[in-house]
């Protein structure tokens, strides 16, 4: 090839690289880094009185920052005091969220549930236990930690972990390679091996909260949707004023979760691994 | 032409085969969709040409804000409060899926993949 | 230079033909699965990554093998793996193709994959893994293609790949210690979270990345009339040896760790592989007889690779490399991932047992590689025919 017609295609290739790349260059400065800023403002500057409302209360939300940290205390006692009220607790969270139900172990699905404890407290002892222990299963669930492997694994930042500590799911973006399954120390984690929806009853589903789809994952979520309502999680409802379950604020040092945690002496799971979880037990 | 004999009748043919969606249905582009509007409501969270146009965006804008940010305020349209939910705050309008969302999307060839996930409501009929 | 895969014997398209039946019996397995969901395999809430990932992760370090022939020609400049360096790049974009095939196998949501690059994730080693693993495609397809069109014409490679062909070493280590990464730093894993599973990687796939080459150069031998030399050979066959002996060096310290300080953690997933596992009352052992068959098979090619005969005999180096190959394969595409989710977070144990379906989609992506490594291969042995003529 002669010289100056391969200058000639050097120099086109790289116009042509650098006209495909400056409108997403110049879109990144102009409408800050932050994608959703950038279509919050797109909309905004085009929008009418209700996209601007919803993109400036998108704003000042985002930059607000609530500062709680939500947490939840269980107390095993009270649950073998009421055998059937953690088959409650499963049945309203379960039922709340849509949660499907498919009886082979290989697929299950389950935000929470009840395991003996030996299973739920690998750390600890298990010589010569006491009989209550022994024959109560122990209510376990995603521990919302604070330090959560599982969110540091994702690759697409589809788990996170929101201001006020629930460890969240965005269900759009979960790509479903399961590396929060294999993350999380606690096993709290299901996958949607197949549609969901072949494990409801689609007549009886909880029509103000949608289903999950295949191939993605899933855990319990403390409720967010509740919790943005000004309701309690449904599990925590479900045990009504036994004082089974306790949720609050744990850095609100009055709230009651604080005081509990105060006056009784609680464990929690696999603490030497440092995930800092925000659930705690009453044994 | 070198093999012209080859190259011509090629050549129309994939004419033919490119512009068959133009010429098999006699350029009739088929009925414009008429959605079902809701009855016992005249605004929308937006102006009705913006909506139409720009309903992905605002879901996709309101699905980051209410998960990731946590932002899960009312916000006002003409004195009504509103949420930032599909289930919750569109379909409670526009009551039926197949008579509002499918008209349009089935005409365009789009499937969006909500419903694999958000609960459509219960059709009446 | 694709004009060279297009003539061949009637073998070479037989074999392309059998290896084609396997591909098109595995794309309709995938779209099953495509259709039903990820439940069509074996895996479970308890076992969430199987044969796909396990197959990902040993052929990342087939792919990283490549780098023992690149090392020592480009930086040492020992002249005799100059035939066989193109070799080892190719059989590195086909290993790597095969590493891709498999993730996109294994995903929930496939046509989300690109959510990876759109919403970087640092902090995530998937992420990484996803660009060194592509990058080290990139560099191998422009340093195979560019040296051997350079060979062909029989002149001297353009200076500018040089600096393709130095990065593409740490490239070469970098993906398998970013693979091993995404198991070694797991919290809930005891029998992962060491620091030798890297070296361990890193040795293995040095083992069986030159044994596969080591294998394929005596079929081209016989087939195809090239030969990669005596000296390159035995050169290669010393390299699998010792890489051989540092992973069951690695190894054997992973079982004194785990016994000699007696803690169950660390025992438990090295006995379910080996021993089996008793556990409310039943035995868990079904990966039992593929450990033991990766002792034996790697001991026995070990044996044939070291016993000067054996090693001097074109059949038996190609045995002896095949069994190495495929004991390699059983310790990290069988022992290694699937041990790990034995036992669960909670201590129960859950057996996997890939289904039909999954299997024929696993035989089918490495259909599709050996596929692309016939054809590439052929290029190559083409290209060094016209060049020898």
């Amino acid at each position: 090839m002669d010289k100056k017609r391969r200058e000639f295609l050097k120099i086109a290739g790289i116009s042509t690289l650098a006209g495909l790349g400056a409108p997403a260059v110049f879109d990144r400065l102009v409408s800050g880094s932050h994608p959703v800023q950038a279509r919050a403002s797109a909309t905004g500057a085009q929008g009418g009185a209700g996209g601007q409302q919803a993109a400036a209360a998108g704003h000042s939300q985002a930059a607000a920052g609530t500062g709680k940290r939500y947490g939840m205390v269980i107390d095993v006692r009270k649950f073998n005091q009421y055998p059937e009220l953690a088959k409650e607790c499963v049945r309203a969270c379960h039922t709340v969220h849509n949660v499907p139900h498919f009886p082979d172990r290989k697929e299950e699905i389950k935000w929470i549930w009840q395991t003996p404890y030996t299973n739920a407290f690998t750390e600890h002892s298990h010589y010569y236990r006491d009989e209550e222990l022994e024959q109560n299963p122990v209510l376990v669930l995603c521990n919302h930690c604070d330090n959560p492997p599982c969110v540091r694994v994702c690759p697409t930042k589809a788990t996170f972990r929101n201001e006020d500590g629930i460890v969240e799911m965005d269900y759009h973006r979960c790509i479903g390679c399961r590396f929060c399954m294999a993350g999380c120390p606690y096993g709290a984690r299901s996958f949607n091996w197949r549609d969901p929806r072949q494990g409801l009853d689609m007549n009886n589903l909880n029509r103000q909260f949608p289903t999950r789809m295949r191939g993605v994952v899933e855990k319990c979520n403390f409720c967010v949707e509740r919790l943005g309502r000004g309701q309690i999680p449904a599990c925590v409802e479900a045990t009504g004023n036994t004082g089974a379950m306790y949720f609050g604020d744990l850095n609100d040092a009055d709230s009651e979760i604080r005081r509990v945690l105060k006056e009784n002496f609680t464990i929690q799971r696999k603490p030497s691994l440092g995930t800092l979880p925000s659930v705690f037990f009453i044994i | 032409m070198y093999d012209s004999g080859k190259i011509i009748p090629g050549l129309i043919i994939f004419v033919l085969i490119i512009t068959f969606p133009i010429w098999y249905n006699h350029g009739d582009a088929g009925e414009v969709p008429k959605p079902e509007l809701p009855k016992d409501s005249k605004q929308c969270v937006q102006p009705a040409a913006e909506i139409r146009a720009k309903h992905m965006q605002l879901l996709n804008q309101w699905r980051d804000e209410v998960i990731r940010d946590d932002d899960r305020a009312y916000f006002e349209v003409d004195g009504r409060m509103f949420q930032k939910t599909l289930q919750n705050t569109c379909m409670e309008c526009h009551k039926s899926k197949v008579k509002f969302c499918d008209t349009c999307h089935v005409y365009t060839a789009v499937s969006p993949y909500c419903w694999d996930c958000h609960l459509a409501p219960v059709e009446t009929e | 230079m694709f004009e060279k895969a297009l003539k061949g014997n009637n073998y070479y398209w037989m074999w392309l033909a059998f290896l084609g039946a396997f591909m098109a019996i595995g794309a309709i397995c995938y779209v099953r699965q495509y259709l039903y969901g990820l439940g069509l395999t074996g895996m479970s809430r308890d076992v969430s990554w199987g044969l796909y990932i396990s197959n990902f992760t040993f052929l990342v370090g087939v792919a990283a093998g490549g780098v023992m022939l690149v090392l020592p020609y480009y930086i040492h400049n020992y002249k005799a793996f100059g035939k066989i360096t193109i070799l080892g790049e190719f059989l590195a974009i086909a290993s790597i193709l095969m590493c891709l095939m498999f993730i996109v196998a294994d995903l929930g949501q496939p046509l989300r994959m690109l959510n990876v690059v759109f919403f970087p994730t640092p902090n995530s080693m998937l992420f990484w893994d996803m660009i060194v693993l592509n990058g080290y495609l990139l560099l191998n397809i422009i340093c195979g293609w560019v040296i051997l069109t350079a060979e062909r014409k029989q002149v001297k490679p353009p200076k500018w790949v040089y600096f393709f062909v130095y990065i593409s070493i740490p490239f070469a280590i970098s993906i398998h210690t970013v693979t091993a990464m995404l198991y070694c730093g797991l919290p809930g894993r005891h029998f992962w979270l060491s620091a030798i599973i890297a070296p361990r990687f890193l040795a293995s796939a040095f083992a069986a990345g030159p044994a596969l080459i080591i294998l394929v150069s005596r079929i081209l031998k016989k087939v195809a009339n090239f030969d990669a030399g005596r000296e390159a050979t035995d050169k290669m066959v010393t390299i699998v040896i010792y890489a051989a002996i540092i992973n069951a060096f690695f190894l054997m310290l992973e079982f004194f760790v785990g016994f000699y300080s007696d803690i169950p953690g660390h025992q438990h997933t090295l006995l379910y592989l080996f021993t089996g596992l008793e556990h409310g009352g039943h035995v868990y052992n079904n990966l039992v007889p593929f450990s033991w068959g990766f002792v034996v098979l790697t001991t026995i090619g070990f044996a044939l690779l070291c016993i000067p005969y054996t090693r001097r005999n074109d059949l038996w180096l190609a045995v002896g490399s095949a069994s190495l190959f495929i004991g390699l394969w059983l310790d990290k595409g069988i022992g290694f991932v699937l041990g790990g989710f034995v036992p669960s977070p909670l201590e129960e144990i859950t057996e996997y047992y890939p289904t039909l379906n999954e299997i024929m989609i696993t035989i089918a992506v490495w259909a599709t590689g050996f596929f692309v490594l016939t054809i590439l291969y052929k290029v190559a042995v083409g290209v060094e025919h016209e060049v020898e003529a």
